[in-house]
């Protein structure tokens, strides 16, 4: 199991076990993280999922690919640190992983 | 109404997507009363899309259809009644009766019922191997008829019809789509989408018959084997897709004396013509403001955002802002996004070009953008969403002008009108 931890808009923070293979964006919507909506399931079809990648994370998790970037291009509070989790696959090397929910 | 109290209940009928997000967003939304989701199929709230898509292909697997972990509902204190229906309703006495005979009282009802497949009313829709697709059960009759060398007959060229084409053509079946109308996506897409649909399926082996009607299926020993078309031609095949539309299972609203039109009609809280009765997703009938009409939407994204509407009217909170409609559709390696209603425009303007395999339809009213039809072009859509909600006139040479970046697009949209 890989840990992930979610800071939330309101000021919540949620742990999360996630199975390695999974997409975080499925860990969260498991656990009931507020704000990862999710409204596609997963089809990087639509910016509900949209985490801010903690600064000392960034290497690990890897930059968006073309279409989910020019998902977020769009996306409320976008950063440079931002990616759609849908799209950050679960990894033993993603332990502890920080994420904030804009 | 407050958001606190405890001893409230809510009884949600359906447990797809919609019954499933709405039970999930009341908690999420702080109600604390006692809530029963009844569904009539074995599993808990599950994801439709990916039957036709990536779980058709194998590419995902039946745990990841499920929306949240099936311990999540325990969890929350959600009573799931799964494998038992509704049978009526007592609007008076404020209480749903069950098929098992269990009676469930309720302070808000939630209706929650989907559509179903359309069936075809022609001789022989009854044979072995005509199938449809919407259940988990549909999609594992499909998936074990779906071999190499496998004819495969689909009738309607509509979304479902095509997306499991292509899952078929993955999975080596030959695929014949039979479409009554004289193009694909007829109802639902511009011409030049269609275009790119047909030229896309016929490309990786896919047949089409346009302008075709059926008369009956053709059977041996109670097993398809044709689809016999009103010009006297049959299409021999080994199996059946039947993907002609589906219509809202209203009945039990209809019954109750619910006010309906082809869909359980509510406002923009979701609520019925009873005001203690809820109803959203697929069975509903709803007002969409930006576009001055109801509409019986049937989305994953709707679905949602009903659920947040009645959610939202349960627990004392304002109403969720009118939406953008969307959808999207996923065959081969083309992704397609779709903000607004492709209805009632007045003009198409086409940003890039079909036969890179990337472009956008917009379609305009007096000026300003009401739908958008993206293949492969996610900045499109996502422009596309802003411009339909501002409801503001676009700048046309931009628009069409792929050198322009969406982003300026919306804002020279926004300052020209500001």
């Amino acid at each position: 199991m890989t840990r992930i931890v979610f800071a939330t808009a309101d000021g919540g923070r949620h742990e999360v076990e996630a199975d390695a293979g999974a997409s975080v964006m499925e860990a969260a919507v498991g656990a009931g993280v507020p704000g990862i909506t999710a409204d596609c399931g997963g089809a990087c079809s639509c910016a509900t999922c949209h985490v801010h990648v903690d600064a000392q994370w960034l290497e690990r998790v890897g930059a968006p690919e073309e279409h989910e970037a020019a998902l977020l291009e769009f996306a409320d509070n976008v950063g440079p640190f931002s990616r759609l989790s849908c799209q950050i696959q679960v990894s033993d090397e993603l332990d502890g992983l920080a994420l904030s929910v804009p | 109404m407050s958001g606190s109290s405890t001893d409230r209940r809510v009884v949600i009928v359906g447990a797809g997507h919609a019954g499933g997000a709405v039970a999930a967003q009341l908690r999420q939304f702080g109600f604390a009363g006692p809530i029963t989701l009844v569904g009539e199929e074995a599993y808990p709230p599950y994801q439709r899309p990916p039957l036709s898509k990536a779980w058709l292909k194998g590419e995902a697997g039946s745990e990841t259809l499920l929306l949240r972990p099936a311990d999540y509902y325990a969890g929350a204190g959600i009573e799931l009644r799964l494998g038992a229906t509704a049978t009526a309703l007592d609007r008076e006495g404020r209480a749903v009766q069950l098929s098992d005979g269990s009676v469930y009282p309720y302070d808000s009802l939630i209706l929650a019922c989907g559509a179903r497949p359309r069936t075809l009313p022609v001789p022989g829709a009854g044979l072995d191997g005509v199938l449809a697709l919407r259940s988990i059960a549909d999609a594992d009759r499909l998936k074990a008829v779906l071999r190499p060398g496998l004819r495969l007959a689909i009738i309607g060229g509509g979304y479902i019809g095509l997306e499991v084409a292509a899952s078929a053509r993955h999975l080596g079946a030959e695929a014949t789509v039979i479409e009554r109308e004289s193009r694909l996506l007829a109802r639902v897409a511009c011409p030049e989408l269609s275009a790119f649909y047909a030229d896309t399926h016929t490309a990786r082996g896919v047949r089409f018959v346009l302008g075709a009607g059926v008369e009956a299926l053709t059977g041996t020993a109670g097993q398809v084997c044709g689809v016999a078309l009103s010009d006297g031609n049959v299409i021999a095949c080994d199996a059946v897709l039947v993907g002609v539309g589906a219509q809202p299972n209203d009945e039990l609203a209809q019954a109750a004396g619910l006010a309906c039109d082809s869909g359980v009609v509510v406002d923009l809280e979701a609520r019925t013509s009873d005001p203690a009765i809820f109803a959203i997703g697929d069975m509903t009938r709803r007002p969409l403001p930006l576009y001055g009409c109801t509409w019986r939407l049937e989305s994953v994204p709707n679905a949602l955002e009903q659920g947040k509407q009645a959610a939202a009217a349960i627990t004392g909170r304002p109403a969720p802002a009118p939406e953008v409609p969307w959808f999207w559709s996923d065959q081969y390696e083309f992704k397609l996004q779709i903000a607004g209603l492709p209805i009632a425009a007045d003009q198409v303007l086409i940003r890039g070009n079909a036969g890179s395999g990337r472009f956008a339809a917009f379609h305009l009213r007096s000026g300003a953008v009401v739908a958008v039809e993206a293949v492969n072009a996610p900045q499109e859509f996502m422009a596309g969403k802003l411009l339909i909600a501002s409801q503001k006139p676009v700048d046309v040479a931009q628009l069409v002008d792929t050198g322009v970046p969406m982003k300026e697009v919306v804002a020279s949209s926004a300052a020209v009108c500001a």
